[in-house]
């Protein structure tokens, strides 16, 4: 224990981090009898007054001043492309975008709500199977979750009823039932709503990516097509495609979010505590480092306090879980010159490439309109759905419109095609014809895990707190450039079947690095990795710690590398897997749950 | 009832169940122990939390304050405390000021305690609630002052008067009683409940010039339960069997599950009966609910509000999705309203309420509707229906011709047929909106 901390009373479980992992796990543990204390660095947020309209959809304040997003001035990450740079901080928001607050990202995400393709989670065997082991590129650490989508399954029902998911399903218990994704594993049941209406540029595109042979879909969508009850009883309108998804809290209680889904029913529960404005600094351990026994934050006096608990879950967002073992000493700190160690290893990040068609100046494609989560898309290059063998690359990207809606001040930003002027009327006509007749088609690729990209302790940054800030060391590499320009390619034929007058490919460059300063995506993965081996996970398949059995973390952490999708609906299957396995047998026995 | 009145009575009921090994005394235990949960039920069924316990303040403590246009009012602490609350009082003291309004000291109580329908109340209920006030609710030294009346009203002698021309004697009320019979014991139940604790006629029966209800019973004829006087500025519906602007179209479930969640798929609960739901009719049995709805629904129409039955009209819901914005208030409705309450009026049951078809709406008096629009509301979360609502308000963002336009739209559209709103009105409710705008808490969801 820190020497000068107060001593609260011990509760059961303690949950670091109150988005969508930490409400989940706090629901599952008060449904288990568990007291629960949820701590969140943040303020406590609700739709009511995040959410009030009209003042909730401001552009500047939600999407350029950050309104919700992390406090970089408290704590952020230091940033490098390889271990002979120097890192430097992140200071303003650009390529990524935490969140901070009750319901985390989760009150200001999207909605995109995807199950992992059932190949990326036994991605090395499968290659393996397929290509043979020779097909791995040096220097990648091609890795297997250690759980199968079969295992996952009831998980990704339980996450979609709670969200209420917007969605067309493929297969259900083996049988075809409906138009949803050719590629998509057999489900147990239909999503709970129907899909979101395809917006304009969404029909085109369907219709174009047919013509090109591919098998458009709606993406399933967290954006309530009807209002709806969820298991829970908390209920969502409907989404009315008003266009302010990410960076708000949606006013028409639409977007699934911690704040509409969950925590109605768990602020009302006894065995729950949520304390805002408490920051984490470490999980306390015992003298030998094998049992947790508590945390220790500052409260939102700035007053250091010990919460003693049976049992810690982190549940803080991917990288913040990664600094918190390593701030805490829970497993072997990665060492990637030796090749050895666990946290911090297997950092990865998202391939988004972003290429934009404009149609005759007849079409508006009225951009305005939009639902984060809605959409069409093709998997006919995600995951193992194609060939990888001649075109010799791993990972895969789908490929979709997304429209979510363009705001005034990012159109404004977009302005024209590539060489139009950045003032004047040729500005002005650019910008006009880009926002009235363009669409923008996104490849979401994955990012593959390798040995020089990872996370540690910065050696020279510290935090408002005292403490070290996280360092990044990530770079692209060529085997995921490839993938991006070979797929977005396939973007420039779906754009020849729409007739596009015009088309502005964007694709990744062999030997330009990370730019930090251009918003990419916000998903980030890996760096203490879920898997059966714990020589290279920090984790075992039910996100326990290997090294700290009562210690379980729950993220994108977890993903061994990057997949094509985006991650929330992979995040919260695995809290209800992880969940499921607590309650079933390590709250009777507590101990290692994986030999 | 708040959630710390249901920790105090539970711990109550545990300390009291948890007591006396020897076997009568845990017999006397138990008998006691049931009249303590029947007398925080029946506190429950009289909503006596919904004035007595200030917001955030301890159970029954009192000091909730009722702006009236003659001064304010506070509640006063009921909790078993001698010096600041109700502990002296005996039980046939208690039973008097509960059925007569007379204070311990012989004062009379103004008449913002209804004791004209808890003179209905059974001698066993009063003895329930006089052993749970006691045993069963924690003592609070918490003095409150009642200095905020002004003359003549401050003075507590016309009171006396007006009990004794209009509160009912309970002698009375118990030969009436007797004399009603009901086929369905269900309807007799509810009855007692709506008339009697409920105290349902407190708002929502019109008052005479001199404030009493005009009817304390269904047996008084069709005034009863036909709509009331504005109460803070909401004007309560009529809850009898009208069509267009009662119950008519709302069936037994309906009104259970309103009483239940305040929500249900023709209506949400707003204003006044967001306290009724949340203090008290969530915390009923579902019997005791049904009871309630049984009985509401053999409440006839009053014979002057008699008009053709609502059909839904689809003339506007065409006009607007057409691309016709020409209607009076029309323009207004789709920019600030259609979001949630549809171009087509049905709203999206049960998470936002239509305004096709609703009695609110086609209410007489538009009263409630502007405030609303103004002010806006929060549909609050009960046990049954965790997730609460937030409708914004629009009075800085409307001035009064956009409201009366918009209002007036809603009241025309979709088979709707109340009149048109003028500005003036709208002016009206604006002038009383509360200063410290919004004057509510906000929900966590």
């Amino acid at each position: 224990m820190s020497d000068d901390a107060r001593r609260l009373k011990p509760v059961d479980v303690v949950i670091v981090g109150g988005g969508w992992a930490g409400s989940i796990m706090a629901k599952e543990m008060t449904e288990a009898g568990r007291s629960v204390v949820m701590l969140e660095r943040g303020p406590d947020r609700s739709t009511a007054s995040e959410g009030a309209y009209p003042a909730s959809i401001d552009e500047l304040e939600a999407n350029f001043r950050y309104k919700l997003f992390q406090d970089l001035s408290k704590n952020t990450v230091t940033i490098r492309n390889n271990s002979q740079q120097t890192a430097l901080p992140y200071r303003r928001m650009a390529a990524f975008l935490p969140g901070e607050g009750v319901g985390g990202a989760g009150l200001h995400w999207s909605g995109v709500h995807f199950r992992i393709p059932p190949d990326d989670l036994r991605m090395r065997s499968r290659v393996i199977e397929k290509y043979g082991a020779g097909f791995i590129p040096e220097g990648m650490n091609l890795q297997d979750y250690g759980v199968t989508y079969e295992e996952l399954e009831p998980f990704f029902d339980k996450a979609e009823k709670v969200f209420g998911t917007s969605g067309e399903p493929y297969m259900i218990n083996g049988k075809v039932v409906g138009k949803g994704n050719v590629f998509s594993p057999s489900r147990s049941d239909h999503f709970p709503l129907p899909a979101l209406k395809d917006v304009y540029t969404a029909h085109l595109f369907r219709k174009a990516a047919e013509e090109a042979g591919f098998h458009p879909y709606s993406l399933p969508a967290a954006n309530a097509s009807r209002q709806y009850v969820n298991p829970y009883g908390a209920q969502m309108g409907p989404c009315n495609f008003c266009g302010y998804c990410s960076g708000y809290a949606c006013y028409m209680y639409s977007k699934a979010s911690p704040n509409v889904n969950i925590l109605p029913v768990l602020r009302q529960h006894p065995l729950f505590d949520l304390r805002a404005g408490c920051h984490v600094l470490k999980v306390e351990l015992d003298a030998d480092g094998r049992r947790a026994t508590g945390v220790t934050y500052t409260d939102p006096d700035g007053k250091v306090v010990t919460q003693p608990a049976e049992m810690v879950i982190l549940t803080a967002f991917q990288f913040h879980n990664v600094r918190l073992m390593l701030l805490s000493g829970i497993g072997r700190p990665y060492d990637p010159v030796r090749n050895e160690g666990v946290v911090g290893r297997n950092f990865v990040y998202q391939n988004v490439t972003t290429s934009t068609v404009w149609l005759d100046r007849g079409v508006e494609t009225n951009q305005y309109i939009g639902a984060g989560g809605g959409g069409v898309a093709f998997d006919d290059f995600n995951s193992e759905n194609f060939d990888h063998g001649p075109l010799g690359f791993v990972g895969g990207s789908p490929v979709w419109v997304n429209q979510a809606g363009v705001r005034a001040i990012a159109a404004a930003h977009s302005g024209g095609p590539p060489g139009t002027p950045r003032w004047g009327s040729a500005w002005k006509a650019g910008m006009i014809d880009t926002y009235r007749h363009s669409l923008r088609i996104d490849a979401h690729g994955s990012n593959m895990a390798y040995r020089d990209v990872y996370l540690d302790l910065d050696p020279t940054w510290k935090d408002a707190y005292g403490q070290p800030l996280l360092r990044m060391t990530f770079d692209w590499k060529d085997n995921d450039i490839r993938m991006n320009r070979y797929v977005v390619d396939r973007i420039g034929d779906v754009a020849k079947a729409m007739g596009a007058r015009r088309v502005n490919l964007t694709k990744r460059e062999f030997g330009r690095p990370f730019d930090t300063r251009q918003y990419q995506t916000t998903h980030l993965g890996g760096g203490a990795v879920m898997g059966s081996d714990p020589g290279t996970s920090a984790l075992n398949r039910y996100l326990q710690s290997w090294d700290v059995h009562n210690v379980f973390v729950i993220g994108a952490n977890a993903f061994p590398q990057g997949t094509g999708y985006n991650p929330t609906g992979m995040v919260a299957a695995l809290a209800y897997w992880a969940a499921h396995h607590i309650r079933t047998t390590y709250l009777a026995s507590p101990g290692p749950l994986a030999g | 009832m708040t959630k710390g009145t249901w920790r105090a009575l539970l711990a109550v009921v545990l300390a009291v169940a948890t007591m006396g090994a020897g076997s009568a005394r845990a017999q006397d235990d138990a008998q006691h122990d049931a009249v303590v949960a029947r007398g925080a039920y029946m506190a429950v069924a009289s909503d006596c939390a919904a004035c007595h316990t200030a917001s955030g303040g301890a159970p029954f403590a009192g000091g909730l304050a009722f702006n009236l246009p003659t001064g304010t009012l506070y509640a006063p602490n009921i909790t078993p405390d001698r010096q600041t609350g109700i502990g002296q009082y005996s039980e046939a003291e208690f039973r008097r000021a509960l059925r007569q309004g007379i204070r311990r000291d012989g004062a009379t109580l103004y008449p913002a305690m209804p004791y004209p329908s808890y003179a209905r109340l059974t001698d066993e209920d009063v003895h329930a609630l006089y052993v749970y006030f006691m045993d069963g609710v924690k003592p609070v030294a918490h003095r409150v002052v009642q200095d905020g009346m002004s003359w003549p009203m401050s003075m507590r002698w016309p009171l006396a008067i007006w009990r004794t021309l209009y509160a009912p004697d309970p002698k009375d009320v118990r030969r009436d009683m007797d004399r009603r019979t009901f086929a369905d014991p269900l309807v007799a139940r509810g009855s007692y409940l709506v008339e009697g604790p409920g105290h349902c006629g407190a708002c929502h029966t019109p008052r005479a010039l001199t404030m009493q209800e005009k009817a304390l019973t269904a047996a008084d004829g069709p005034l009863y339960l036909s709509g009331g006087d504005a109460v803070d500025g909401w004007r309560p519906v009529s809850l009898r069997g009208e069509n267009r602007t009662g119950l008519g179209r709302w069936n037994e479930h309906d009104i259970v599950r309103f009483l239940a969640t305040g929500r249900m798929p023709l209506g949400a609960a707003f204003g006044g009966m967001t306290d009724a739901i949340g203090h008290g009719t969530q915390h009923m049995t579902d019997e005791d609910r049904l009871a309630i709805a049984r009985y509401l629904k053999t409440l006839s129409p009053t014979a002057t509000q008699v008009a053709q039955g609502w059909t839904y009209d689809p003339t506007a819901t065409d006009a607007l999705r057409a691309g016709n914005v020409s209607a009076r208030g029309a323009r207004s409705y789709v920019d600030r309203c259609a979001a949630c309450h549809r171009t087509d009026g049905h709203g999206y049951p049960t998470t936002f309420p239509p305004l096709a078809g609703n009695p609110v709406v086609m209410d007489p008096r538009p009263d409630s509707l502007i405030r609303i629009v103004l002010e806006g509301n929060v549909l609050r979360a009960t046990r049954q229906a965790p997730s609460a609502f937030v409708m914004p308000g629009f009075a800085a963002s409307m001035d009064d011709a956009a409201v009366a336009d918009t209002v007036t739209f809603i009241r025309a559209a979709w088979g709707n047929d109340a009149p048109a709103v003028t500005t003036a009105d709208v002016g009206r409710i604006r002038r009383t909106l509360s200063p410290e705008h919004p004057p509510i808490s906000l929900p966590m969801n």
